[in-house]
C-alpha cells in the first residue's frame, strides 16, 4: 500500500490540536502559528494531491481501507474529482481563518485554534469517506466544535443561536442513522463502491431517500428548515461563520451528489419536483428577506440560502451542465461567502456594529477595502468574469435544459441576487459619511489584505479561466449521470421525465 | 466439591464479609483499613471469577446455578463498578462524616446479592440473590441517618421496592404453579405457553425488575432516591444494581420465555419507548445533577431495553455493550461530581458548574467529552453504544422503536447541552479544591480516555461480548 496520503490529510490537523493541547502558554503567539503551520502544510499536501489526481478516470483514487468495526465496517477513504475539489476549498478557508483570529479573538485563543483544527479534520474526513458509517461519524463529530465556536466566541445571543444550530442538525441526521443502518441490512454493506455496484433495491429507495433528505436539507439549508443558519452565522464570531457557509454547507450538496444521486437515482427522479420547488422558493423567499436585513451578516445568510437553493436545483437537473454548474457555484460560493464574512469582520472589529446604518461613506476613509468587498459583491451576484457567473450559468443551462420554467423562475433569483448585494454595497460603502467615528478607523491591514487577496485571486482566476475545476469534476460527474440514467431506465422507467 | 470450585468467587467473597465484620468489630477505628481491604478482595474476588471458564457453561446444585460466558462478564462488570465506587468514594465519605465500617461491607453484601442474581437459573436462586442486594442497598440508601433526605431515600426505597418484590414473588408463585418448576430451564421445557397463568407471572416478574432498574412506568423511586442518597451511593446505585437486573433480565425472557417471545416482547418494547422519551424529556427541568442522573439513567435503560426487546443474540450482545459503556460514563461523571468541592463542601447543582472551564479546563474537558458521549455524539462511545443497539433493532425491522429512539436522543441531547452550556458559556464562580485523592484522578483519566479513544478500537469490547449466546 502506498503512503497514506488522505489518513495523513485527515489526522495532520488533530494532531497540531493536540500539540496545542499540551502546550502551556493560552494566549500566545506561538500557539497561533503551530496552527497556521499545519493547516498551511495541509494546504499544500492537498494541492500537491490535487496534482497527483487523475481527472481522466471517475473510479476512486488513493482508497485507503482497513478494518474497523470488525465484520461490517470498514475504515474506508478515498477521492474522485468532486471530493478533491472541496478538500482543497476547506484546506484554503482553515489557514485563512486561522490569520484572521488576530483581531476577533480577544480570550481563550489557544482553545479557539483546538476547535477550527479539529474541525478541519472532521470536514476533510467527510469528503473523502467512502463508508456511510464514517461519513456519519464525521459530519455529526462536527457539530461539537462548532457548537463549541459559536457558543463561547460568539455575540449577545449566542447560546440561542448554538442549541439551535446543534438540535436542528441532530434532528436531520439521526434520520440519516436510520437509514443507513436499514441499509446495511438491505444492502449487506455500507461501502459506497460496493453499494454504487449493487444498487438499493426500488421499494426501499423514497423513505430512506427521505431520511437522507432530512438531513442534508436542515444542513444546506433548504426552505423551511433554513431558520438556524441566519442566527448560527449573526451570532458566531466571523472565523466561525467562514466555515460554516464556506465548508459545512458545502457537506449537504455534496452529500446530495454523492448519496441522494448515487444511491438512490430513482427516488432522486422521483422527488424533483419536491426538491425543485423548496430551491425555488428558497431563492425567491431567501433573496426577498435578504433585501430587508438591517444586519450585514444576515444578509449575507440569506443570500447563503439562496445561492444554496440554486446549487440544490443545479444536482437535481441531473444534467452535465447542471451538475457542474451546482458544484462551481459551491466552490465559488465557498470563497465569496467566506470573503464576504470577512469583510464585515473587518468593519465590526473597527466598529463593533454589524448594523448598516451604522455605516456609508466608507469609500472615503477604506478605499482598499472598498475594492476588494465590491470585487467580492460583483461575485456574489454572478458578474461575468467571476467565479460566480460560471456556476449560476452552468446551473440555469441545465435548468433550461431540464424545465423551462424552473429555469425562468430562477433566473429572477439571479436579479434580485444584484438588488441586494448592490443596495448593500451602497448603503455601506457610498453615500455621504455621516457617523463621524467612521474617520478614526484604518484601511485593511497586512493580515486582512493577505486574507482578501488569497480568496480574490481564485475567484478571478476561476472567473476567467474554469478548465482546472471542470477538467476535476467533468469524468466524475459524467459517469454519475449515466449511471444514474442507466439505472432510472433500467429499474423504474415510469418515474422518468 | 467440583462444583465448589466453580462458586469460589461467591465462597471467597462471602468469607471476606463475615471476616471484615469481625474485623470491625473487634478492631477500633478500622474503617480506613477495611476500606482498603475491601477494595483488594473485590480484585481478589475479580480474578477468581477471571479464572472460571468463560466459552463453557457450566451449571451447577441440580442445575439451579449457572457459570457462563455472560454470568462471568457481568460479574467482572459489576465488580470493576464496585471497586470504583469504593476506592473515588474514600474523601467524599469521610468528609460528609459516614465513613465507617458498614459501608463496604454492605457494598460487599450487595455484590455478593449481584453475583448469585446474575448466575442464577432458578426463581428461588434469583429470589435469594435479589433480596441479598436489595436489603444491603436499602441500609447503603439511608446511610447518612443524620441527614434528612438521606432517611427518607432509603425508606422510601425500601418500601417500594418490598412492594415490587411482593409482586415479583407472586410472579414466581404462579409460574411455578403453571409449570410445575422453579428452575429456568425446566419451566422452558415443559410449559404450556398458551396458558394465561403464564403471561401473568411473566409480567408480574417483568414488573418487579423494571422496577429494580427503574423503568418507566415503575421508576418514581428512582429521582428521590438518587437525589437523597450519599453520593457515593447513587453512583453504585446508578450503575452495579442495573448490570445485575439486565443479567437477570436475559436470563429470564431468554432461557425459559423464549418461546413465548410475542407475549413479552410488547411489554419490553412499551417499557423501552417510555423510558427513553420520559428519561429525556423531565431531565430537561432538573437542576440538581444528582436529580439529573436519575432521569438520564432511566433514558439509558430504555435504550438497553430496546436491545433486549428484539430476540436475537445480537440484541443481547448490543445491550451488555451499551450498559459496559454506560457504566464507565457514569464513573466519569460521578468522578467529576466528587471533584465539586470547597471548603468541605459538595456542590452538586447544575448552576455550581457555571463557567467551570475557565478555573478547571481539564475537568471541563472531561466533562465535556462524557456529556457529550451520554449524549450520544460520535465519535464518542456512547454513539457506538447506541450504534449497536440500533443495528440490532433495525434488523428485526423494529422501525417504530428506531426511530422514537432516535428522536428522544435529540430531545435528551437538549440538557446534556444544557451543563455544557453552564460549563463553557456562563460566568465563572469560585474555584475549586484541587486537592483530589489518586483514585479520582485515576478514575476520571481512565474514564474519559475510554470514552474519548474508543473509536480507535471499537471492536475489543464486541468481540467479548459476541462470546455470548444464550439463544
Amino acid at each position: 500500500m502506498n503512503f497514506p496520503i488522505l489518513s495523513s490529510l485527515i489526522l495532520l490537523p488533530t494532531i497540531g490540536a493536540l500539540f496545542l493541547l499540551f502546550s502551556k502558554d493560552k494566549n500566545s503567539n506561538t500557539g497561533k502559528y503551530v496552527a497556521l503551520f499545519t493547516s498551511f502544510v495541509n494546504f499544500l499536501i492537498s494541492i500537491y494531491l490535487w496534482y497527483l489526481f487523475d481527472p481522466s478516470t471517475s473510479s476512486f483514487q488513493f482508497v485507503e481501507s482497513r478494518e474497523w468495526l470488525k465484520g461490517f465496517v470498514n475504515y474506508k477513504v478515498g477521492i474522485d474529482g468532486i471530493s478533491i475539489l472541496f478538500i482543497t476549498l476547506t484546506t484554503l478557508i482553515t489557514p485563512l481563518c486561522i490569520i484572521s483570529v488576530n483581531n476577533t479573538i480577544k480570550f481563550r485563543l489557544r482553545d479557539f485554534l483546538i476547535a477550527i483544527l479539529v474541525m478541519e479534520s472532521l470536514m476533510i474526513g467527510v469528503f473523502c469517506s467512502l463508508d456511510l458509517v464514517v461519513f456519519y461519524l464525521f459530519f455529526e463529530a462536527g457539530l461539537i466544535p462548532m457548537f463549541l465556536i459559536i457558543g463561547i466566541w460568539g455575540g449577545a445571543r449566542r447560546v440561542y443561536s448554538a442549541f439551535k444550530f446543534f438540535l436542528y442538525t441532530l434532528l436531520g441526521s439521526v434520520l440519516m442513522l436510520i437509514a443507513i443502518i436499514s441499509i446495511y441490512w438491505i444492502a449487506g454493506t455500507t461501502d459506497i463502491v460496493q453499494l454504487y455496484e449493487l444498487g438499493i433495491d426500488t421499494k426501499y429507495q423514497n423513505l430512506l431517500w427521505l431520511a437522507f433528505f432530512s438531513s442534508f436539507a436542515v444542513k444546506t439549508p433548504m426552505w423551511p428548515v433554513h431558520t438556524w443558519l441566519p442566527d448560527a452565522h449573526v451570532e458566531a464570531p466571523t472565523a466561525g461563520s467562514v466555515l460554516l457557509a464556506a465548508i459545512l454547507l458545502k457537506m449537504a450538496g455534496y452529500g446530495f451528489i454523492r448519496f441522494s444521486l448515487g444511491l438512490f437515482p430513482v427516488a432522486s427522479e422521483l422527488f424533483t419536483p419536491l426538491v425543485y420547488s423548496l430551491s425555488l422558493i428558497a431563492i425567491i423567499y431567501a433573496s426577498l428577506v435578504a433585501l430587508m436585513q438591517e444586519d450585514m451578516k444576515k444578509l449575507i445568510a440569506y443570500s447563503s440560502v439562496a445561492h444554496m437553493g440554486f446549487v440544490t436545483l443545479g444536482i437535481f437537473t441531473i444534467t452535465q451542465q447542471g451538475i457542474e454548474g451546482s458544484i462551481i457555484q459551491m466552490i465559488s460560493h465557498g470563497l465569496v461567502s467566506a470573503a464576504l464574512f470577512l469583510c464585515v469582520g473587518v468593519v465590526y472589529d473597527r466598529m463593533h456594529s454589524r448594523l448598516i446604518k451604522t455605516y456609508g461613506g466608507l469609500v472615503s476613509v477604506m478605499p482598499k477595502y472598498s475594492i476588494l468587498f465590491m470585487l467580492f459583491t460583483l461575485a456574489a451576484l454572478g458578474l461575468p468574469g467571476t467565479s460566480g457567473f460560471i456556476g449560476e450559468f452552468l446551473i440555469l443551462m441545465g435548468a433550461f435544459k431540464d424545465n423551462f420554467l424552473v429555469a425562468v423562475i430562477a433566473s429572477f433569483g439571479v436579479i434580485f441576487g444584484a438588488a441586494y448585494m448592490l443596495w448593500l454595497y451602497r448603503r455601506v460603502v457610498f453615500g455621504n459619511l455621516i457617523n463621524k467615528d467612521l474617520l478614526k478607523i484604518p484601511d485593511l491591514d497586512n493580515s486582512e489584505k493577505f486574507i482578501l487577496w488569497s480568496l480574490a485571486i481564485p475567484v478571478l482566476f476561476f472567473g476567467f479561466y474554469p478548465e482546472p475545476l471542470i477538467n476535476t469534476i467533468e469524468v466524475s460527474v459524467n459517469d454519475l449521470i449515466e449511471m444514474y440514467n442507466f439505472n432510472v431506465n433500467m429499474y423504474a422507467p415510469e418515474v422518468k421525465k | 466439591m467440583n462444583n465448589l470450585n466453580f462458586i469460589s468467587p461467591e465462597i471467597f467473597i462471602s468469607l471476606s464479609i463475615m471476616s471484615l465484620l469481625i474485623l470491625g468489630v473487634f478492631k477500633k477505628n478500622s474503617s480506613s483499613l477495611i476500606h482498603n481491604l475491601s477494595i483488594g478482595l473485590l480484585l481478589i474476588t475479580g480474578i477468581l471469577i477471571l479464572n472460571n471458564p468463560f466459552d463453557t457453561a457450566v451449571t451447577l446444585f441440580g442445575n439451579s446455578y449457572v457459570i457462563d460466558s455472560l454470568s462471568s462478564l457481568m460479574k467482572i462488570l459489576t465488580i470493576i463498578g464496585g471497586a470504583f465506587v469504593l476506592s473515588i468514594s474514600t474523601k467524599y465519605l469521610k468528609i460528609s462524616k459516614i465513613f465507617l465500617i458498614e459501608y463496604p461491607i454492605l457494598i460487599l453484601c450487595s455484590i455478593l446479592g449481584m453475583m448469585v442474581m446474575i448466575s442464577s437459573n432458578d426463581l428461588m436462586v434469583f429470589y435469594i440473590g435479589l433480596e441479598l442486594q436489595s436489603l444491603a442497598l436499602y441500609v447503603l440508601a439511608s446511610f447518612n441517618r443524620d441527614h434528612l433526605k438521606s432517611s427518607e431515600s432509603g425508606l422510601k426505597y425500601f418500601v417500594l421496592s418490598a412492594l415490587s418484590s411482593g409482586l415479583l414473588l407472586y410472579g414466581c408463585s404462579l409460574i411455578y404453579g403453571f409449570s410445575g418448576s422453579t428452575n429456568f430451564n425446566i419451566i422452558g421445557n415443559s410449559m404450556d405457553s398458551t396458558h394465561y397463568g403464564l403471561t401473568f407471572g411473566i409480567v408480574f416478574i417483568l414488573v418487579g425488575l423494571a422496577f429494580k432498574i427503574s423503568a418507566v412506568p415503575f421508576h418514581m423511586w428512582a429521582p428521590d432516591v438518587y437525589e437523597g442518597s450519599p453520593t457515593s451511593v447513587t453512583l453504585f446505585f446508578a450503575i452495579v444494581p442495573k448490570v445485575a437486573a439486565l443479567t437477570v433480565f436475559i436470563r429470564f425472557l431468554y432461557v425459559p420465555f423464549f418461546n413465548m417471545i410475542d407475549q413479552w416482547q410488547p411489554i419490553i418494547v412499551f417499557l423501552s419507548i417510555a423510558s427513553m422519551i420520559f428519561g429525556a424529556v423531565a431531565a430537561i427541568g432538573q437542576n440538581n445533577l444528582k436529580r439529573l442522573v436519575a432521569y438520564s439513567s432511566i433514558g439509558h435503560v430504555g435504550y438497553a431495553l430496546a436491545g433486549l426487546s428484539v430476540g436475537t443474540n445480537e440484541g443481547i450482545q448490543s445491550s451488555i455493550v451499551y450498559i459496559s459503556i454506560y457504566l464507565v460514563m457514569n464513573l466519569g461523571l460521578f468522578s467529576c461530581l466528587f471533584m465539586m468541592k470547597r471548603n468541605d463542601e459538595y456542590f452538586e447543582t447544575i448552576d455550581d458548574l457555571s463557567g467551570l472551564s475557565k478555573n478547571h479546563p481539564v475537568l471541563s474537558l472531561s466533562l465535556l467529552v462524557i456529556l457529550f458521549s451520554l449524549a450520544g455524539i460520535p465519535p464518542l462511545a456512547g454513539f457506538f453504544a447506541k450504534f449497536y443497539i440500533f443495528k440490532s433493532v433495525i434488523e428485526q425491522s423494529m422501525y417504530f422503536l428506531a426511530i422514537v429512539g432516535l428522536l428522544s436522543t435529540v430531545i435528551a441531547a437538549f440538557y446534556y447541552l444544557r451543563i455544557i452550556k453552564v460549563i463553557y458559556f456562563d460566568e465563572e464562580r469560585e474555584k475549586y479544591d484541587t486537592d483530589h485523592s489518586v483514585w479520582l484522578k485515576i478514575s476520571l483519566t481512565f474514564s474519559t480516555l475510554l470514552i474519548l479513544l474508543y473509536f480507535i478500537f471499537p471492536s475489543k469490547l464486541v468481540e467479548i461480548v459476541s462470546r455470548i449466546n444464550i439463544i
